[in-house]
C-alpha cells in the first residue's frame, strides 16, 4: 500500500479549507462547523489511531472489553443527543444504551466466536473494527426510531387517547405508530444492502482493496458486515421501540407525555 | 398545556341517571371526566358497582366508564373501521344511514364527526357515559337527536351519565340532577 505523507494529507486540507473560505461569505457559522469538525476528524483518527496501535500490540480482553465499552457509552450519549422530545431522567440515556448492547454486543460475539473464529476470538484488530461498524449502525436506527415515536406520540396523543379511550390495550393504540418507527430505523440498512454494488461501493471494502486484499475477499468481509449491521441494528431498534413503548404507558395503560423532557 | 388541580370531591350517580356538570371554563371538568375514564393520574378512589377501577384491567373499565371528548378523532380511510361493534338503530337514531359506514372518516363535518363519535362510543354499550359538551358543534335537530338518544340508552341499559354542558336550556331539558364545579370544589344545585 501506498504510505501517505502528512503533506499528503494537507494537500486534501486544502480541499477543505478552500470550502470553508467559500461558504464563509454565505453562511459565516457553518464555515467555523466545517473547520471545527474537520479538526476533530484529524484529532480523533489520530487518537483512535494510537489506540489502537497500542492495543493490538497488547492484545488483551481486559483492553479490547474497555474500548467497547466506551465506545457504547459515547455511542449512547449521541442516541440521547439526536433526540427532540427525550425520555425524561435515566431513561433518556438508558434505552438507546440498553438496546444497543444487547444487540450488537449479542452479534459482534456471535460474528467473532462463530463465522470469523479467531484465536482469541476478541483480537482486536477483528473485534474493535466490526463492533465500531456494528455500533455506528445501529445507534443511528436506534436514534431514528426513538426520535419518530416520541414526536409521534406526542402529535398524536389525542389519537392515541380516543382508541384508549374505545377500550384498546395500550400496544393496540399505539401499533400503527410503531410500525412506521420500526420502519424508519430499518429503512437506512434496507437501502445501503438493496443499493451496494451498484450505487455505492461500502467503504469497509474500498479500504481492504486500497490495502492491497483479493476484491473478491474483500467483497466476502463486506457482505459479512452488512448481515450484521441489518441484524444488529433491527433488533436494536426493535428493542429501543420495545422499551420506549413500556415506558411512555403506566401500569394503568394511560399515556405518559410527562415523562418526556419538556 | 395548563392543566387545572381538582380537589377533593366526591359524588355518586345512580342507575338510569342523568347529570348534568356544569361550571366557568378552567375549573377542571374535563381534568375529572378524564380521571374517571383513568386516562390521567389521579388520586382518591371511584368504584364501578361496588368494584374498584384498581381491581378491573384497564381496558374493561374505558369499555365501561366511557368517555367522549370534545373533540372526536378518527385515524383510519372509513368511518366503519373505527367500531368495534355495528348496531344499525343506534345510526338510524342519530339520522344517518347505514351507509355511513362507508363514509370517508376526513370529509366528516364536525357536526357529523361528534354524532358518530358518540355513536362509537355506545357500541361499546358502557355502563357509564361520560360526555365532555356534546352537543357544542350541533345544530338545534342534531341536538334534540342527541339527548333523545342518550336519554334512550340510558333507561334500557340502565346505564348513567355525566354530561357536561353550559347551556341553561339543555339542563332544563336533559338533566336529573345538576352539578356545579368551580374554584371552590363541586356543590349540588338544588333544581329551581
Amino acid at each position: 500500500m501506498i504510505q501517505l505523507s502528512v503533506f499528503d494529507l494537507s494537500l486534501a486540507a486544502l480541499l477543505v479549507l478552500a470550502l470553508a473560505l467559500t461558504s464563509a461569505r454565505i453562511y459565516p457559522g457553518l464555515a467555523k462547523q466545517l473547520l471545527v469538525a474537520a479538526l476533530r476528524t484529524a484529532i480523533q483518527l489520530t487518537l483512535i489511531g494510537l489506540v489502537l496501535k497500542a492495543l493490538f500490540a497488547n492484545s488483551h480482553l481486559l483492553w479490547v472489553g474497555l474500548l467497547s465499552l466506551l465506545m457504547l457509552v459515547v455511542a449512547g450519549r449521541e442516541v440521547m443527543a439526536r433526540q427532540h422530545r427525550r425520555f425524561a431522567g435515566r431513561w433518556g440515556y438508558g434505552i438507546g444504551v440498553v438496546s444497543m448492547f444487547v444487540s450488537s454486543f449479542t452479534v459482534a460475539l456471535f460474528a467473532l466466536i462463530v463465522v470469523v473464529g479467531n484465536e482469541p476470538w476478541y483480537q482486536p484488530q477483528y473485534a474493535i473494527p466490526l463492533l465500531g461498524m456494528l455500533l455506528g449502525n445501529t445507534m443511528n436506527g436506534i436514534a431514528l426510531a426513538l426520535d419518530r415515536l416520541t414526536q409521534s406520540a406526542w402529535e398524536q396523543r389525542d389519537v392515541i387517547e380516543a382508541r384508549l379511550m374505545l377500550g384498546y390495550s395500550a400496544s393496540e393504540a399505539v401499533s400503527g405508530i410503531q410500525q412506521q418507527v420500526f420502519r424508519s430505523g430499518l429503512i437506512p440498512i434496507i437501502n445501503a444492502m438493496a443499493a451496494a454494488g451498484i450505487v455505492s461501493l461500502p467503504g469497509m471494502m474500498t479500504g481492504q482493496i486500497l490495502a492491497g486484499a483479493e476484491p473478491v475477499e474483500a467483497v466476502k468481509y463486506q457482505i459479512l458486515i452488512m448481515f450484521l449491521v441489518s441484524a444488529g441494528s433491527g433488533f436494536g431498534t426493535l428493542a429501543a421501540v420495545h422499551l420506549a413503548v413500556r415506558r411512555l404507558f403506566d401500569e394503568r395503560q394511560r399515556l405518559r407525555l410527562d415523562r418526556l423532557q419538556r | 398545556m395548563s392543566r387545572a388541580a381538582l380537589g377533593d370531591l366526591s359524588f355518586s350517580l345512580s342507575e338510569s341517571e342523568l347529570v348534568c356538570l356544569s361550571g366557568p371554563s378552567g375549573t377542571g371538568k374535563t381534568l375529572m371526566l378524564r380521571s374517571l375514564a383513568d386516562l390521567d393520574v389521579s388520586q382518591g378512589s371511584v368504584y364501578l358497582q361496588g368494584v374498584q377501577r384498581e381491581q378491573m384491567p384497564p381496558t374493561e373499565w374505558r369499555r365501561q366508564v366511557g368517555y367522549l371528548a370534545a373533540e372526536s378523532r378518527w385515524w383510519s380511510e372509513t368511518v366503519g373501521e373505527h367500531f368495534p361493534r355495528v348496531q344499525a338503530d343506534i345510526f338510524n337514531q342519530l339520522g344517518f344511514e347505514d351507509e355511513v359506514l362507508g363514509w370517508q372518516a376526513e370529509r366528516l363535518s364536525s357536526g357529523e364527526r361528534q354524532r358518530l363519535a358518540l355513536a362509537r362510543l355506545l357500541s361499546n354499550q358502557p355502563r357509564i357515559l361520560l360526555l365532555d359538551e356534546p352537543t357544542a358543534n350541533l345544530d338545534p335537530v342534531s341536538t334534540q337527536r342527541v339527548e333523545r338518544l342518550v336519554t334512550d340508552y340510558l333507561r334500557r341499559n340502565r346505564a348513567a351519565c355525566l354530561w357536561v354542558t353550559h347551556a341553561a336550556d339543555q339542563i332544563q331539558r336533559i338533566a336529573s340532577r345538576v352539578l356545579y364545579l368551580d374554584s371552590h370544589g363541586l356543590a349540588e344545585e338544588k333544581p329551581a
